[in-house]
C-alpha cells in the first residue's frame, strides 16, 4: 500500500514536472513527430518520449535537418516540433529566414536555454546572446518559460498560436524551470 | 567539368539533369510527391511540368532529403522522391544516417552530381575530386544506393524503388548546364498548393 501510494506520487510528480507537461502537452495537440538534437537538461523528456508509442522521436545530427523533417511531415498532415539547446538553436537563422517563416510553417521548438545562470562555459554564454536578437529581428513569437505554474499555459496556448497563425514559434526553457546544467554535472 | 572521373564507382555516363527530371515525372501515375531542393534541382522540376505533388524549395540549402523524409513519414502509403544537388547534399550528410536508421521505404532520392556549384559560377566542390557520394550514402547505412549508368538505367533504378524494402538513393552524374525553366517564387502559393496534392487541405 505504502508503495502503491509511492508509485502514484511519483506519477503526479512527473505530470507536474516540466518535461511531464511538455509531453503531455504536445500529446493533446497531437503533436506527434519529435526529431531533437539531444541536451543534458532535455534527457528525462527524450526518455520519456522514447517510451511512449504515441511519439515518433529520433536524433538528428543537426538542428536544421529536425526543422526540415518537421516542415515537410507537417505539409503532409502531421504536426511535430523540435528539442535542442541554445547552441543548436544558433545554427538555425538560414532556415528559419528561408523556409519555416515564408512558407508559413508552424515549426514547433523547445530550446534548452544554456549560457545564463550559472554557465560555465564562455561559448555558451555567448552564443546564448545571439538567441533572442535572432528571434526578434525576424519578428518569431518566443517566451522564455521560467515557472512551472505558468509552463502548461504557454506550451498549449503557443502550439495552438502556431498552427492558428502558422507561424514557427520558440520556447525557451530557463534554467529558472529545468535547473538546467550547472559544473558538476 | 567532371574532375571527380577519378573515383573508381563513379565512371557512369554524363546525363542532363532536366532530361533526367523529366523522365522521372513521366513516370507518376499515383501523385507522387516530389521535393526539389534549391536551384536549377527545382528549376528543372519545374520545367518538367508543374504538379500540385511537386514542393520547390527556395533556400534553405541541403535540406531536400528532410523535407521528403518529414512527407515520407507522415504519409507512409505515398511514395515520396527527393531531388537534390551535390553541393547540396555536402551540407546535409548527416541526413542519410537520419534517413538509414528510420527506413522509410517510400522514399525515393536522387543525387544531380555535377561537382561543380553551377548556378553560383560553376565552382567545383570540395568533394569534387576527392569523393563519391552513393559510397558515402552506402557507408551511412544505405544499401540501396547506386550511381544509374545511363538514362535506361536510371528509369530501372526509379521503377525498382517503388518496390524496395527501404528507402533508395540514386546518383546520376550530370552536365554543366543551368536550369532550364525559373520556378514561380512564391512560397506560400508552392505550400499551399502542395498541401491540397497532398489531400492535407481542401480549397478555399
Amino acid at each position: 500500500m505504502a508503495l502503491a501510494e509511492d508509485q502514484s506520487s511519483l506519477k503526479g510528480a512527473a505530470e507536474k514536472s516540466w518535461h511531464g507537461i511538455v509531453l503531455q502537452t504536445l500529446k493533446r495537440n497531437e503533436v506527434s513527430l519529435v526529431p531533437y538534437v539531444p541536451d543534458r537538461v532535455l534527457t528525462p523528456l527524450i526518455k520519456n518520449l522514447h517510451a511512449d508509442p504515441f511519439f515518433t522521436t529520433f536524433p538528428t545530427a543537426r538542428e536544421e535537418e529536425a526543422v526540415g523533417i518537421v516542415s515537410g511531415a507537417w505539409m503532409a498532415g502531421a504536426r511535430g516540433a523540435v528539442l535542442m539547446q541554445t547552441s543548436g538553436f544558433a545554427t538555425l537563422a538560414n532556415v528559419l529566414a528561408s523556409l519555416a517563416i515564408p512558407y508559413q510553417i508552424p515549426v514547433i521548438m523547445f530550446v534548452s536555454e544554456r549560457g545564463t545562470l550559472g554557465e560555465f562555459n564562455y561559448g555558451q554564454t555567448l552564443v546564448c546572446r545571439t538567441m533572442r536578437p535572432v528571434l526578434d529581428s525576424l519578428a518569431m513569437e518566443h517566451h522564455t518559460a521560467t515557472r512551472l505554474d505558468e509552463f502548461e499555459f504557454i506550451v498549449d496556448r503557443s502550439i495552438k498560436q502556431a498552427v492558428a497563425t502558422q507561424a514557427p514559434v520558440a520556447l525557451i526553457l530557463s534554467p529558472l524551470l529545468t535547473g538546467g546544467k550547472v559544473f558538476d554535472k | 567539368m567532371n574532375t571527380a572521373t577519378k573515383t573508381p564507382a563513379r565512371n557512369t555516363k554524363v546525363m542532363n539533369r532536366f532530361d533526367l527530371t523529366s523522365r522521372l515525372v513521366a513516370k507518376l501515375k499515383n501523385e507522387e510527391a516530389v521535393v526539389g531542393g534549391i536551384g536549377n534541382t527545382n528549376f528543372d522540376l519545374w520545367a518538367a511540368g508543374h504538379r500540385p505533388q511537386n514542393f520547390y524549395m527556395l533556400g534553405s540549402m541541403g535540406l531536400a532529403f528532410p523535407i521528403a523524409l518529414g512527407v515520407a513519414l507522415a504519409q507512409p502509403k505515398r511514395r515520396v522522391f527527393a531531388l537534390e544537388g551535390d553541393g547540396s547534399l555536402l551540407m546535409q550528410l548527416g541526413s542519410l544516417s537520419t534517413i538509414a536508421t528510420l527506413a522509410p521505404k517510400n522514399l525515393t532520392m536522387v543525387v544531380m552530381d555535377n561537382g561543380i556549384y553551377q548556378i553560383t559560377g560553376a565552382q567545383p566542390t570540395p568533394a569534387a575530386a576527392a569523393s563519391d557520394l552513393v559510397t558515402i550514402a552506402v557507408a551511412s547505412g544505405l544499401p540501396n544506393s547506386s550511381w544509374a549508368a545511363d538514362e535506361d538505367d536510371f528509369e530501372r533504378l526509379i521503377d525498382q524503388s517503388l518496390t524496395s524494402e527501404g528507402p533508395t538513393l540514386i546518383g546520376v552524374r550530370i552536365d554543366d548546364k543551368p536550369g532550364t525553366g525559373t520556378t514561380r517564387r512564391d512560397p506560400v502559393q508552392i505550400r499551399e498548393r502542395f498541401m491540397l496534392g497532398l489531400g492535407v487541405r481542401q480549397p478555399l
